[in-house]
């Protein structure tokens, strides 16, 4: 239909709008990359940036823009709730398990990342 | 006998307000949250607790070359999309013609990868096994890989014989090209955290 046409055809401007925000945030996440940014303000910086384009992507390119369902979104905030317990659940728990005493038994493996459990009684 | 075989194809469903396959696909796109949440989450721990971390650079990762990839996703991303808008303009050749260049990006981005970042650094011998940072590095881009070749072959197929759908009911081919773009914006949503993550920082 003719207006199905003139909509997409909005959709498909939008879209390369949208891809040269992207290609323009790839240069900006690159070149902060190359920049010595005291941290944390380097990973603040870097994932900000991140999250903009994956919003990007997923509001424009997936569609939420327009579904304005209350299941997507359902689905979404669950996805969102799910998310933010697995990285900060394992952070939360960690402080409740004491050093381990004596080398890590990885030790011999960790030619370049060490632990604080290495330090532990020591 | 009903001839539809699956109810709400095309039509959306009184309940959800969507049609049945979207619902699908989001419920599924939120396990993969869970699932690439998890080894995001371990690269936090593992990062926080550790007294030092490598940078990307110290490990032999090209910023370069993951920009590159970077790139190659997004615009493989812009074409997915835009497959889905030509057959909403029902231009099956247009769609096809960028179902086929989403193909042969998604497939440049895994040549790039294996052939100049796997290959070299597992002939030097920095495997998953060298120490936490490889660990998780082949095991997340490893992952997210995996997912590319499986959009790879959801691709192919509905350039090929999946296409055949279109002449029997072109708004359900249209809908499911649909549910792939949202898997394979999914796939480059990832990669636009990973790319930061061990590259950059």
């Amino acid at each position: 239909m003719a207006e199905d046409h003139a909509n997409i055809s909005k959709h498909v401007r939008l879209y390369m709008a949208v891809f040269a925000v992207l290609a323009v945030f790839t240069v900006v996440t690159v070149a902060v990359g190359q920049v010595h940014i005291a941290k944390p303000w380097n990973f603040v910086i870097g994932l900000a940036i991140a999250t903009i384009k994956a919003l990007l992507v997923a509001w424009v390119f997936m569609h939420l823009k327009w579904d304005r369902q209350g299941t997507v979104w359902m689905t979404l905030g669950l996805c969102a709730v799910f998310f933010v317990a697995l990285i900060t659940l394992p952070v939360l728990i960690s402080r409740d398990v004491p050093p381990q005493a004596g080398p890590h038994p990885w030790a011999g493996m960790q030619s370049h990342v060490t632990s604080h459990a290495d330090h532990a009684g020591h | 006998m009903s001839t539809e075989m699956l109810p709400y194809t095309v039509k959306p469903h009184p309940v959800t307000g969507i049609y049945s396959g979207k619902l699908g696909m989001w419920l599924f796109l939120a396990s993969e949250v869970m699932l690439f949440g998890a080894f995001f989450s371990t690269y936090i721990f593992l990062r926080v607790g550790a007294t030092s971390w490598p940078t990307g650079h110290e490990m032999g990762l090209s910023w370069k070359i993951g920009a590159f990839n970077t790139l190659v996703l997004i615009i493989s991303s812009v074409t997915m999309v835009l497959a889905w808008a030509s057959l909403k303009m029902k231009n099956l050749g247009k769609a096809k013609m960028y179902l086929t260049v989403t193909l042969a990006l998604a497939v440049l981005f895994l040549v790039v990868k294996i052939a100049f970042e796997y290959v070299p650094k597992l002939s030097a011998g920095h495997g998953p096994s060298y120490n936490n940072f490889y660990a998780l590095y082949f095991t997340m881009t490893g992952l997210h890989g995996l997912h590319i070749l499986g959009g790879i072959v959801v691709i192919g197929y509905f350039i090929g014989p999946g296409a055949a759908l279109w002449h029997k009911d072109p708004d359900y081919y249209t809908n499911r090209i649909e549910c792939t773009g949202l898997y394979w914006h999914f796939v480059d949503l990832v990669w636009i955290f990973l790319f930061p993550i061990y590259y950059l920082m």
